[in-house]
């Protein structure tokens, strides 16, 4: 099966004072999908997703190449909701289902609660945004490098460690990187804990919480709390699978939230 | 040439495989395992001392900062020790350096504005007002301030703290990081109006922007000595400094040396290579990836640090070098006070520099040696350097404290 063509699209939006960019591909119905914080890479996850829907993958402002100052016009999370709520009423009418990672789908969760009738699913995959004080979250914004292959891989020195890690830094993937922590951070910094848990209580959206077993960044003790905070939620394990568990498991990733999505 | 005497108040006994047995000097290290708090009080009162040493032995300022959490300077509170040192050294024509407090990481900012203002009132107008960003260990890891939004912060705090010194009326202000209903705070600083302010930086384009469009003093917070890493450095400071329509006066930059004097060379490597060492191998014992944690460089800043900026090397090697590979690429100035003289002029003349930093206690150096010198640098160095500049008026020190521009130049 050959990779779906993905396009780039601008809206402005947030009083024309943000273009934002969409990466988007495939064909059928709409799914939107919140990258993490190491920024929006097109992967073979989001390859398989479009072989069923149109997947519409924004990308955090700021992140997109020759625009880095576009964070400065989104202040506070109450911004960023807005805008996003804002985007995507742009993008698709009606509801839609929301897939966020991390970052993302704690986006994704304020999202829903905010406005009921954006998101008609919500599939939250290893979210931040709850805070155990027994479970620290380690602040990868400051953890040495040499630990993320084990803070964000199911297995720290297996070939997807050796080919994401393993070479000659990159300086544009570095910088890349860097920026995108630099503008997520901006509403998560210093602990990813920013009121979720008062709000999380008005997510009416079916909603999946996926969850890599050996996730080592964001363990998953927190699955439980976000679903036992949201009325009606599933939790799905992934086996041997850490916090970036659509590299590690691209396919076994889309078949779970393609089968979520398609049941009635 | 102005001279201040600089201080970081470190730890002067750290063990001596700290390096190896601890991760960081900064933000990690167990207070309780490492020190004992009445030692410590003898180091702040040695600190006192000494800077009160160099007043009295002629330096034109002296200088203390603002950092936390760590073991390579603890003053969180500059202020508290510049009080001290205003009142200790009343009546002598030194100036008080406040090099100074962190503006992001202090809530409401007009405390600076207010302490700064006591202060120039204590010391009868010899306040220098420095107005430094912080580092990321102290303003993001320790106080917890965004990294990005840290120089946005910065600038506002800056803004508020001028127009709190010189509003003759109560103000509001309605800022993005700060909302005060009603600004007019109580004392205003002698010097009007305002005092001089300094800018602190460690080579960041965007800080060299900000003290040109403001006619502030930059000062180049180094260690890596005038050869190699500053003079980049200095071209970019000046080439921003033409391109705002400023001139040349070389005291619009300021720079930090270490220094140490003995008799002889001989003498020197005796005195001062051991607390070189322990200073670049202990002291500067900092994760790399903690100095630019992301967000706390603007964007341009970021892909310079990650393309073109040496520092991360220069960190990651200083571990392997030693006093001479110090003395050799002029991290240090250290030798006889002829050897000092030389290189000093050298330096001041590449980097056209008329604030000079000397920074004579270096890591685990006792009272008594620093006492030392302190002595033998304003006796037989400082003497040699007044000179340099003297046709240029150095608009960035208290008026009260300025010497006469040299006639020649007034002609």
């Amino acid at each position: 099966m050959s990779a779906a063509a993905v396009m780039d699209r601008q809206v402005n939006v947030w009083q024309n004072k943000l273009k934002s960019n969409i990466k988007v591909a495939g064909s059928g119905s709409p799914v939107v999908f919140l990258h993490g914080a190491g920024g929006l890479v097109w992967d073979q996850f989001l390859d398989t997703l479009a072989r069923r829907h149109t997947v519409y993958a924004p990308e955090f402002p700021g992140t997109t190449p020759g625009d880095p100052d576009a964070i400065a016009q989104i202040d506070n999370l109450w911004d960023l909701v807005l805008y996003y709520d804002e985007l995507l009423g742009s993008l698709v009418s009606g509801p839609v289902p929301v897939i966020g990672h991390s970052f993302g789908a704690m986006l994704a969760a304020e999202l829903a609660a905010h406005h009921y009738d954006r998101v008609s699913k919500l599939v939250l995959m290893c979210p931040i945004g709850l805070w155990r004080e027994d479970v620290p979250i380690p602040n990868w914004m400051i953890a040495p490098p040499e630990d993320l292959p084990n803070l964000l891989l199911s297995d720290a020195k297996g070939p997807l460690a050796q080919q994401m890690f393993g070479g000659e830094p990159q300086p544009e993937m570095q910088i890349k990187m860097i920026w995108s922590m630099a503008c997520t951070g901006k509403f998560i910094w210093p602990i990813p804990d920013k009121g979720l848990k008062k709000r999380i209580h008005r997510i009416h959206a079916p909603t999946l919480v996926l969850w890599g077993r050996q996730d080592r960044l964001v363990p998953v003790a927190y699955a439980q709390e976000f679903a036992g905070r949201i009325a009606g939620a599933k939790v799905e394990l992934i086996d041997r699978a850490g916090h970036l568990l659509t590299a590690e498991h691209p396919a076994r990733v889309a078949e779970t939230i393609e089968n979520f999505l398609s049941a009635g | 040439m102005y001279i201040s005497t600089f201080h970081l108040m470190p730890h002067r006994e750290l063990p001596g495989d700290f390096e190896k047995r601890y991760p960081s000097v900064w933000v990690t290290p167990p207070f309780h395992e490492l020190a004992d708090a009445r030692r410590i009080g003898q180091f702040y009162n040695w600190t006192l001392d000494e800077l009160t040493a160099a007043a009295r032995a002629g330096s034109d300022g002296i200088c203390t900062n603002e950092h936390h959490q760590n073991a390579y300077g603890f003053m969180p509170s500059p202020n508290l020790m510049g009080a001290a040192l205003a009142r200790e050294t009343n009546g002598l024509d030194c100036a008080i350096v406040q090099i100074g407090a962190s503006l992001p990481g202090t809530q409401p900012p007009i405390r600076i504005a207010e302490e700064y203002a006591m202060l120039d009132s204590i010391s009868g107008g010899r306040l220098v007002a420095g107005m430094p960003l912080g580092t990321p260990m102290d303003i993001n890891i320790s106080y917890g301030i965004t990294p990005l939004e840290q120089r946005e912060r910065y600038r506002e705090a800056h803004d508020l703290i001028v127009k709190a010194w010189t509003a003759k009326e109560v103000f509001p202000w309605n800022g993005k990081y700060f909302q005060l209903p009603m600004v007019n705070i109580w004392p205003r600083p002698v010097q009007q109006p305002h005092p001089p302010v300094w800018i602190p930086g460690s080579g960041s384009a965007s800080t060299f922007y900000y003290a040109a469009e403001h006619n502030y003093c930059y000062c180049f917070l180094s260690y890596f000595g005038y050869k190699s890493v500053s003079r980049p450095v200095r071209d970019k400071y000046w080439e921003v400094c033409a391109e705002k329509g400023r001139d040349e006066n070389p005291h619009r930059m300021g720079f930090l040396q270490l220094v140490g004097v003995s008799e002889t060379d001989e003498q020197a490597e005796k005195d001062y290579a051991r607390h070189v060492e322990y200073f670049y191998h202990k002291c500067l014992h900092i994760p790399p990836n903690w100095l630019g944690i992301p967000g706390h460089n603007d964007y341009n800043a970021t892909v310079n640090a990650l393309t073109k900026s040496a520092v991360g090397r220069n960190f990651a090697a200083l571990k392997e070098k030693k006093y001479k590979d110090f003395l050799e690429d002029r991290y240090v100035v250290c030798g006889s006070p002829a050897t000092v003289r030389g290189q000093l002029k050298d330096l001041c003349q590449t980097l056209r520099v008329g604030n000079l930093m000397v920074l004579l206690h270096i890591g685990s150096m006792p009272h008594e040696l620093t006492l030392k010198n302190i002595r033998l640098f304003f006796e037989e160095v400082a003497p040699a350097l007044r000179p340099m500049w003297a046709d240029y008026e150095n608009l960035w020190w208290p008026a009260g404290l300025r010497r006469k521009v040299a006639q020649e130049a007034m002609a």
